[in-house]
C-alpha cells in the first residue's frame, strides 16, 4: 500500500497499534509492533461480539478479543478504564488504540435526490463510499407516487438521510419538494427514541434557507456543500465527512456501550466499510493500477473498485453466504448455482440444504460434496454483487461529451460503467468463503468465475480479514498500516491470463514465453476451453511475452502479442484460455460437466481422490 | 475462537422469561410495576402521526407556487374535510374560476411558497402494545414500555414465520418422527397451536388456517410448501411481520426432520395449556429465534436441568446440524483438542460422537448443537 498522508496527526513515536474491528458478529483484535524497522502483525484474537442482549455492551467483545491478545503475547494491554495507552514499558500498553465498526447493522442510510441519475446518484455513491447500506434512494422521478414515497420514508427508520438536488444557483423548487416529503413523513432515527433523525443537506445553496425553514424544526439538519455544483463535476468529500462525523456523534453514541469505546481512542470509529475502502484506494494507488477489492460475508457482500483515481463502493445488501443465502438463490436461480456443480444433485434437497445453512449459519461444509455447493453458490453471489458494482461505478449521467472521430467505433454515452474487465490490474478477495478456502487455489477459481477478468489481471486474497484495521491505521500512521498490508495481509495468488473471444474448444488461442526469475525461459501454451498454469511462487515476478490467434485479444487489440511483467502465487501464471464476452460454459448438461471436470483437475482444485469419487 | 459450536436451543419446562415491550416512539405507559397482566394487557399507547397528503395547488389553480398563499382559503392548523375547498383562483375578472379540494378529513400543515405544494395530515394513528404472555410488570420503562416477567415453559424453534398469537397446545399426533398430515387436523383445531412431529405438509398447513388454527408447531418443513404458504420466496432470514393467517414454528430445519424427543416430549407435557408463540426469526447478530412460552406451567419432575456453563463434555447431547449426518442426534464421546483435517481439507476442531444406530463418527464442532436444558 503506498504512504498515503496521515488525516490525524500524531506527536509521539508508534511502535505498537493496537486495533479492533467490531463486526457484526465477531470482534477481531490485531496487535502490531515495530520489529527490526518493519511494521509487523504480531498476533490476532477474536471473540463474539457483544453490542446486542443479554450482554448490549460492545466494549465486551473487545475486551475478550483483547485479553486473548495478551494471553498470547503475556502483555497486559487492558486496564478498567480501557486499552492502556499511550505504552507504559515494554510489558503494558500499546501506543495507540484504533477501531471500526459495524456491529449493530452498521450504519444504515436512506439517500434523496432531484433526479435519480444524477443527483440521487451522487448522494447515493457518497453514502455508500463513506460505509453505509443504502436502504433506499428517493428521487422526483422514481416513479413512485409523493404518498408512496412519503409511506416509505415512515416505514424505514434509517440513522441517517442525505438530500441532494440541483446545481448550485439552479432551481430550487425541485429539492424543496423532496425536503417538503421528507417534513411531511416525520421520519424517525432507528436508534434513541425520542431523538431527532439527522439529516444532512448537499444539494443546491440557494435552497439552504428553505431546508432550514422546511426542516430545521422537526430534524437535526447539517448542511454541507453541494454533491453537483456543476453538472460536470461530483464532490463527495464533505459529505462523506459528515456522514462519518454524524456516524460517530449520532449512530455510535446511541449503540451499546459504543460511549465507552469511543474513550478508549484518540481517533474516530470508522464504519468498518469505509476503511475496507481505504485499504483498497490505497493498494490501487500502490500498484498504479485498477483494482477492484470484494469482501463477500455472511449478510451482505461489498464491491469497492479504484479505477483512474475515482473510488466507488457499492453493498449488495441481501447477498451473502449465510444469513441471506437464500436471496443468492432466488436472484441467481438454481440453474446459475448448479452450472458450477460438477456433479447431479436434486434441485429439492439443495434448496433444503441451503434453507439449512441460511437457519444454521456458523455450520461449515464437512464433505467434498458440500464444500463444492458453497463455491458454486459464492461464485454466483460474487458475480451478481459485482453486476450490481458496474451498474453503479459509472461515470456521471447528464453530462455533455465531446466525441472525436475514434468515439464513432467504440462509443459509450455519459454513464457508462467505469469497469474496464481488460484494464483492471488487480483483483482481491475477502471474506471467509475466499479466505479461508482449503486450498488457496479455489480462491482463484471463484474470482475467476465470479468476475471473468480479461488480459492480465493479478489476483491476490486478504489472509485473515484485517483490512478494516488497516484502513483506519491509514488514516494515522500510513506507512505502518502499508508495512503490515503488504507483508501479512495480502496473499497472491499469482496472475491471470485471460483473452477475449471465441473458438471452437480445442482450437489454438494463447502461448506464452516466460522469462523466469533466474532467467530461465519457459514456454506455456492453452487451446480453448483450457485453463492451464505455470508455476511461479508467492513473491517472484517474471516477463512474460504472450502471444493470441486472430479471434482473440489479450489487451492490445485481435491478435496482437503483449509483453508484462506478472507476479507468482499459490495458483501460478494462470492461462485462462475459456474463453470471454461469452465465457465458454457449454450449457448441456454432460459437456458443461466434462469441462468443469477438466478445469478442476488442470488446476488440481479439490483432493483427487475423493473428487473422483464424487463426481463418478 | 470463543464459541466452537452452535449452543443450541433452550427447550426447557421451568424457566423465568422476561419480555421487552416497547412502543415504536416515545408515548403512555398504562400499566404499574408488579401489575399481573394477560396476553390482551394493553400496556403502552402512543400516537402515530397520520398520513400526509400533498396536493400540488398550484398545478390545479394554474399559478406560480409564489402566488399559492394569496389564494388559500385555509391556514396552517385549520381543520379539514374530505371535499372542502382550500384554495381558490379567479381570472379574467372572475370569468375563470378554479378552486382546489381537501382529498382527506384532516389538517393543514404546510403552505409551501417555494413549491406550490399543500401538505395535508390524517388524524394521528393510535398504536397501542399488549402484554403477549401472562404475567407480571417487572419494570417501567418511563414512556416508552414495560419489561413483563413470567416464569413458566419456553421453548425455542429454529425457524418461524408469523408474528405474535395465543392458543391452547394440542398435539396432534402420536410420535415426534410423525407427520403431520390434512386429515390430523380438524375443527376442533381453531384457535390452537397444533405441534406435528417431523414434519407438516403443505396440505395440512393450509387445513390448519382453513379451520383457523392459530399456529403450527413441526420438526421440519419442505422449502417448497413454506413458499407456497407465504406466496413468496424468503431470500434473507428476517421474519415475523408475514400478512398469513397463522403463525408456524419449526424446530429442526428443512426437509423431513424427526422433532427432538425432548422438545416433543415438553409439548406434550404442556398439551392443553395456554401458550403464546412468536415465529420472529432473525439470524444475524443477536439471534432472534421463533418461540413457545407456556406461562404457569409446573413442571411434574425438574430433572432435566442441565448446566451448560461447561459447554460440551462426553455425554452430552447433540444434534448434527449439517451434512453428512444432518438431522441426527447423538451423544458426544470425545473432543480432541487438536486441529483435525476433514474430507475438505480444513483443519478444524472435531469431536467424536456416537449415533443412535451405535456408529462412532467424526463432525466439525461447528456443526453440531447441544440440545439444551
Amino acid at each position: 500500500m503506498s504512504e498515503t498522508t496521515a488525516k490525524y496527526k500524531l506527536d509521539r513515536e508508534i511502535n505498537s497499534i493496537l486495533a479492533t474491528d467490531c463486526g457484526s458478529t465477531t470482534t477481531k483484535a490485531i496487535l502490531i509492533e515495530k520489529m527490526d524497522g518493519v511494521y509487523r502483525l504480531i498476533v490476532r484474537g477474536e471473540a463474539p461480539t457483544t453490542v446486542e442482549a443479554p450482554f448490549e455492551d460492545v466494549t465486551m467483545g473487545a475486551r475478550n478479543a483483547i485479553r486473548e491478545i495478551e494471553e498470547l503475547v503475556g502483555k497486559s494491554l487492558l486496564s478498567e478504564d480501557g486499552v492502556i495507552t499511550p505504552r507504559r514499558d515494554e510489558k503494558t500498553g500499546v501506543d495507540i488504540y484504533l477501531s471500526t465498526s459495524s456491529a449493530g447493522g452498521g450504519l444504515q442510510m436512506m439517500v434523496a435526490g432531484v433526479v435519480k441519475s444524477m443527483t440521487a446518484e451522487s448522494a447515493q455513491r457518497a453514502a455508500l463510499g463513506a460505509g453505509a447500506i443504502v436502504m433506499d434512494t428517493i428521487a422526483i422521478d422514481d416513479g413512485r407516487k409523493p404518498h408512496q414515497k412519503i409511506e416509505r420514508i415512515r416505514h424505514l427508520r434509517p440513522d441517517m438521510i442525505l438530500l441532494s438536488g440541483g446545481i448550485d444557483g439552479g432551481t430550487v423548487s425541485h429539492v424543496a419538494e423532496l425536503a417538503e416529503l421528507i417534513a411531511a413523513a416525520e421520519p424517525k432515527p432507528r436508534l434513541g427514541i425520542g431523538f431527532k433523525l439527522p439529516i444532512i443537506y448537499a444539494g443546491n445553496i440557494d435552497a439552504r434557507t428553505h431546508m432550514k425553514n422546511i426542516l430545521g424544526e422537526k430534524v437535526d439538519l447539517r448542511i454541507v456543500d453541494n454533491l453537483r455544483p456543476v453538472l460536470e463535476k461530483e464532490v463527495l468529500g464533505p459529505a462523506r465527512e459528515e456522514i462519518h462525523n454524524l456516524f460517530m456523534e449520532h449512530v455510535m453514541a446511541q449503540a451499546p456501550g459504543y460511549n465507552r469505546l469511543m474513550q478508549w481512542t484518540e481517533i474516530p470509529i470508522m464504519p468498518t466499510p469505509g476503511a475496507v475502502g481505504i485499504c483498497i484506494q490505497n493498494t490501487g494507488e500502490q500498484y498504479g493500477l485498477d483494482i477492484v477489492g470484494v469482501d463477500i460475508g455472511g449478510a451482505t457482500t461489498d464491491v469497492f473498485s479504484s479505477v483512474g483515481g475515482v473510488f466507488n463502493r457499492t453493498v449488495s445488501a441481501n447477498l451473502g453466504m449465510s444469513y441471506s443465502i437464500c436471496n443468492v438463490l432466488l436472484e441467481a436461480g438454481v440453474a446459475n448455482i448448479m452450472r458450477w456443480v460438477p456433479f447431479d444433485i436434486d434441485e429439492g434437497d439443495l434448496r433444503n440444504r441451503i434453507r439449512n445453512k441460511m437457519i444454521r449459519p456458523t455450520t461449515i461444509p464437512q464433505t467434498l460434496e458440500e464444500l463444492i455447493i458453497e463455491q458454486a453458490i459464492s461464485r454466483e453471489a460474487l458475480r451478481l454483487a459485482f453486476e450490481h458494482h458496474k451498474s453503479l461505478a459509472t461515470g456521471l449521467k447528464g453530462v455533455q461529451i465531446q466525441r472525436s472521430m475514434a468515439d464513432l467505433v467504440n462509443q459509450t454515452g455519459s454513464g457508462a460503467s467505469l469497469i474496464d474487465m481488460m484494464n483492471l490490474g488487480i483483483l482481491v478477495g475477502s471474506g471467509g468463503v475466499l479466505s479461508h478456502a482449503p486450498r488457496r487455489i479455489q480462491a482463484v477459481m471463484m474470482l475467476l468465475d465470479a468476475f471473468l477478468p480479461e488480459g492480465v489481471t493479478r489476483l491476490a486474497v486478504d489472509s485473515i480479514f484485517m483490512m478494516p484495521q488497516l484502513g483506519v491505521l491509514a488514516t494515522v500512521h500510513p506507512k505502518a498500516s502499508a508495512e503490515v498490508f503488504d507483508r501479512d495481509c495480502l496473499i497472491r495468488l499469482g496472475t491471470a491470463i485471460a483473452p477475449v473471444g471465441q473458438a471452437r474448444f480445442g482450437e489454438a488461442c494463447l502461448t506464452v514465453d516466460v522469462t523466469m526469475p533466474d532467467g530461465r525461459m519457459v514456454k506455456g501454451s492453452a487451446a480453448y476451453g483450457e485453463i492451464k498454469s505455470i508455476p511461479l511462487a508467492e513473491g517472484e515476478k517474471a516477463e512474460v511475452e504472450i502471444h493470441v490467434t486472430r479471434s482473440f485479444d489479450v489487451g492490445r487489440g485481435r491478435g496482437a502479442a503483449l509483453r508484462t511483467q506478472v507476479e507468482g502465487g499459490v495458483g501460478g501464471i494462470i492461462l485462462d484460455a475459456r474463453g470471454r464476452q461469452p465465457f465458454g460454459l457449454p450449457e448441456d448438461k454432460a459437456g458443461r460437466i466434462a469441462k468443469l471436470v477438466e478445469w478442476i483437475k488442470s488446476l488440481d482444485v479439490y483432493p483427487i481422490d475423493v473428487f473422483e469419487k464424487l463426481v463418478k | 475462537m470463543a464459541h466452537a459450536y452452535t449452543p443450541g436451543l433452550k427447550v426447557t419446562q421451568e424457566a423465568v422469561l422476561k419480555k421487552r415491550r416497547r412502543l415504536p416512539l416515545l408515548g403512555e405507559v398504562l400499566v404499574k410495576e408488579g401489575e399481573e397482566v394477560t396476553p390482551e394487557t394493553v400496556v403502552a399507547r402512543t400516537e402515530l402521526p397520520g398520513n400526509p397528503h400533498t396536493v400540488a395547488v398550484h398545478q390545479i389553480l394554474g399559478i406560480e407556487p409564489e402566488h399559492l398563499p394569496e389564494c388559500m382559503v385555509v391556514k396552517p392548523g385549520d381543520k379539514v374535510a374530505k371535499g372542502q375547498i382550500i384554495a381558490k383562483y379567479a381570472a379574467f375578472f372572475g370569468l375563470m374560476k378554479r378552486d382546489a379540494k381537501s382529498p382527506i378529513d384532516g389538517v393543514v400543515e404546510v403552505i409551501s411558497p417555494v413549491t406550490g405544494q399543500v401538505t395535508l395530515r390524517e388524524p394521528a394513528i393510535p398504536v397501542q402494545i399488549s402484554a403477549y404472555i401472562k404475567g407480571k410488570v417487572a419494570e417501567v420503562l418511563p414512556q416508552e414500555g414495560v419489561v413483563i416477567e413470567t416464569k413458566g415453559a419456553f421453548i425455542q424453534g429454529i425457524f418461524g414465520v408469523g408474528g405474535e398469537r395465543q392458543g391452547v397446545v394440542k398435539i396432534a399426533v402420536d410420535s415426534a418422527d410423525a407427520v403431520l398430515t390434512p386429515e390430523l387436523i380438524g375443527p376442533d383445531c381453531q384457535g390452537k397451536i397444533v405441534v406435528g412431529g417431523s414434519l407438516v405438509t403443505g396440505a395440512a398447513l393450509k387445513k390448519a388456517a382453513e379451520v383457523g388454527a392459530a399456529g403450527v408447531v413441526a420438526g421440519g418443513i419442505i422449502d417448497t410448501d413454506l413458499i407456497e404458504l407465504l406466496g413468496y420466496d424468503i431470500g434473507v432470514a428476517i421474519t415475523g411481520h408475514e400478512d398469513i393467517p397463522i403463525t408456524l414454528i419449526i424446530t429442526e430445519g428443512f426437509g423431513r426432520i424427526r422433532m427432538a424427543d425432548k422438545t416433543f416430549s415438553l409439548l406434550k407435557a404442556v398439551d392443553g395449556e395456554t401458550a403464546s408463540i412468536n415465529g420472529a426469526t432473525q439470524i444475524r447478530a443477536g439471534v432472534m429465534r421463533p418461540e413457545i412460552i407456556v406461562p404457569g406451567h409446573q413442571p411434574k419432575n425438574k430433572a432435566d436441568t442441565q448446566d451448560l456453563a461447561e459447554g460440551m463434555t462426553p455425554g452430552t447431547p447433540i444434534r448434527i446440524i449439517r451434512e453428512p449426518y444432518f438431522g441426527m442426534l447423538a451423544e458426544v464421546v470425545e473432543l480432541p483438542p487438536e486441529l483435525v483435517v476433514i474430507e475438505t481439507e480444513a483443519k478444524v476442531r472435531i469431536l467424536k460422537a456416537k449415533l443412535a444406530d451405535g456408529r462412532v463418527v467424526t463432525i466439525p464442532r461447528a456443526n453440531v448443537e447441544i440440545i439444551e436444558g
